[in-house]
């Protein structure tokens, strides 16, 4: 069996997804080589030649891969995978974009955001916001599939020393270009890879009120989450939604502020290993899933959290 | 322009979905079904396009058994012009779903195709590029804005980082998210004349697919429970509980 994994990056960085994918690439078992296509992307290329367990790095360097276009990633993709039994990426935004039209180009299906192999052709993966799990045989000689992240530990960064391979395939379909983006910078750390998470939600009121949590967080060093309806309601914006339509998140400890605990939030969340909830409503589902729920106005329990946490760290 | 607007009918998001107990799925027996969220959005985006005179007609399609032309007359009750429903009782998957819509396009030649980013039963995320992939077309998914100009189409996508536009040539893809629109409720008098509007019925034969599911489900488990945990008085219990028992901060 021989894999190919599609590095996530964003042309300077490996995203830690792409250690999970690689995870899980070891335990479908063979030979695995990581595609890496981008522009000026030579940095992640290397990154990615010394994570464990990868043979060989494929390098597609060239403007028209820049901002990973699906239809170009699509077709790139397609053409490559066509030599492997498994071609992987990590189920955030891009890889949900390209990987489906790679499936169809190659008339294979695809298995979307699995969280366990069970073996080289079958895969867990949930369904229904995360209320039932599945069990699925795929069937096509070429297995396409998108792995969620938070399923498999990283492999480590460390200690591999793949060979890298320049690649001279540039697939442009012309039927797109990149106009612009509007990043949120933000010097905590990545929602989907933080060890604490911290999530506000309707019951925050405003944008302004995120501030205490932003406060708790930089003394955490937590990334920072939201409800769909903080984020609908504009007090935040959309890249920080968790749930089973936002981001997937399974931190070391998540603490919800002022979120009731929706079937949709949980979808995101409810892997976490600790989970804290701060709500005045007794009677909110959060608490239901909680290992440590405090029934308190946050607008009093916050700043004290702040507070308490500064007399411990 | 013609628009096309693929509607998937699924149990209601509301519904506590329970597996069966002899592990065969999800009991969808007696429960209320509805339209998936992401094609009420889509519905909607195509009824505002209308209504700002950029689309000229409407087409919804949905596949799936008889019990979807429900789904079809209410995106017909929001404004869509006419109806196409794709009968089977047939497991339909993704690729299969790519491969119906696709026929649908070919025969009705629209310059937009809106569908929904994922469908909340399956949560795949599959459909709408596998299309754009068959069809050659370009796609837009995850959209949050979708502004037509001329012979392209500019859309805004929700991405991991933030929100990345991109110009399309059209005929193109769209699938959307949620914060594209609020999509509007169907008044009575439009219920009762969306019941006089066309809706053809065809069969995957007649659209020349065969439907060959290519993913076999094994078994569906209900999620391991998490159990509840303790209430903490006040903030310092918290604060000590996370430091010295659950010792993550
Ligand atoms: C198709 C679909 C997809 C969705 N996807 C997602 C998703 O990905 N992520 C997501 O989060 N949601 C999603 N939702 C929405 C979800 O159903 C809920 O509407 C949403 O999670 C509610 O957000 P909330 O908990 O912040 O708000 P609410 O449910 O309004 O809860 C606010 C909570 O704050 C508490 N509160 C208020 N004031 C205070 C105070 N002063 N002190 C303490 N507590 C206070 C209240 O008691 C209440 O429990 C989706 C819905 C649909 C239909
Ligand atoms: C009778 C029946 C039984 C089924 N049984 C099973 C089963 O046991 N196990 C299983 O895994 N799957 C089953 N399916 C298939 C499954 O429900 C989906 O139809 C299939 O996986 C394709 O949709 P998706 O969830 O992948 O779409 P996604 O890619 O998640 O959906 C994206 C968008 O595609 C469009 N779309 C998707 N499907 C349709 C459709 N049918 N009609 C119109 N537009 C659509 C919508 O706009 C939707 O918002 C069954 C389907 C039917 C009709």
């Amino acid at each position: 069996m021989s894999i190919l994994v599609i590095a996530e990056h964003d042309n300077s960085s490996l995203k830690q997804a792409t250690l999970s994918v690689v995870a899980a690439a070891k335990a479908i078992g063979g030979d695995i080589d990581v595609l890496v296509a981008g522009e000026n992307c030579g940095a992640v290329a290397e990154a990615a030649s010394k994570a464990e367990g990868v043979s060989k790095v494929l390098v597609a360097d060239n403007a028209v891969y820049g901002h990973f276009l699906g239809e170009n990633l699509g077709d790139l993709v397609a053409e490559l995978g066509k030599g492997y039994s498994h071609i992987l990426t990590s189920a955030g935004t891009t890889g949900k974009d390209f990987m489906p039209r790679v499936a169809a180009l190659l008339d294979v299906a695809q298995v979307s955001d699995i969280i366990r192999v069970e073996s080289e052709d079958t895969f867990v993966r949930p369904i229904y916001a995360g209320n039932a799990i599945a069990t699925v045989k795929a069937g096509d000689s070429i297995k396409v599939i998108t792995v969620r992240p938070t399923g498999f530990d990283p492999v480590a960064a460390d200690g591999g020393s793949a060979s890298v391979e320049q690649l001279d395939v540039v697939k442009d379909a012309g039927l797109s270009t990149f106009v612009s983006e509007q990043k949120a910078k933000s010097d905590r750390p990545d929602l989907a890879s933080a060890g604490i998470v911290i999530s506000g939600g309707r019951g925050m009121q405003n944008g302004e009120n995120f501030k205490m949590l932003e406060q708790v967080a930089d003394l955490l060093g937590a990334g920072m989450g939201a409800s769909r309806a903080a984020v609908d309601a504009g007090f935040v914006p959309n890249d920080m939604q968790v749930g089973q339509t936002g981001k997937i998140v399974a931190p070391q400890l998540y603490v919800a502020v002022g979120i009731s605990g929706a079937i949709q939030h949980l979808a995101g969340m409810s892997d976490s290993k600790v989970i804290v909830a701060i709500n005045k409503d007794e009677e909110a589902p959060i608490f239901q899933v909680a290992d440590y729920g405090l029934v308190a106005d946050l607008f009093e329990a916050v700043p004290q959290l702040e507070e308490e946490l500064k007399k411990v760290l | 322009m013609k628009v096309l607007v693929a509607v998937k009918r699924v149990i209601d998001y509301n519904v506590k979905v329970r597996v069966k107990p002899d592990n065969t799925g999800v009991d969808l027996a007696n429960v209320k079904m509805a339209m998936n969220p992401f094609c009420e959005i889509a519905v909607e985006e195509a009824v505002r396009l209308k209504e700002k005179g950029v689309a000229n007609e409407i087409v919804v399609v949905s596949i799936g058994p008889k019990a979807c032309q429900e789904q079809i007359r209410t995106a017909l009750a929001l404004g869509a012009d006419r109806g196409i429903h794709v009968e089977t009782d047939e497991d339909v998957q993704s690729l299969e779903a790519a491969k119906l819509l696709k026929a649908v396009v070919e025969k009705e030649e629209p310059q937009l195709v809106i569908l929904g980013k994922q469908s909340i039963d399956s949560d795949n995320n599959q459909t709408g590029q596998m299309l754009a992939a068959l069809t050659g077309m370009a796609q837009g998914t995850f959209a949050s804005e979708v502004v037509v100009d001329g012979e392209k189409v500019n859309v805004t996508r929700e991405v991991d980082g933030g929100l990345m536009t991109v110009s399309l040539k059209l005929p193109a893809v769209v699938t959307t998210d949620l914060r594209l629109n609020e999509p509007r409720y169907a008044s009575l008098p439009n219920i009762m004349k969306a019941k006089k509007k066309p809706l053809d019925v065809m069969s995957p034969a007649d659209l020349g697919v065969e439907i060959t599911p290519r993913l076999t489900t094994l078994k569906v488990e209900a999620p391991a429970a998490r159990q509840a945990g303790v209430k903490v008085a006040d903030v310092a219990e918290l604060v000590d509980k996370l430091k010295n028992e659950a010792k993550v901060i």
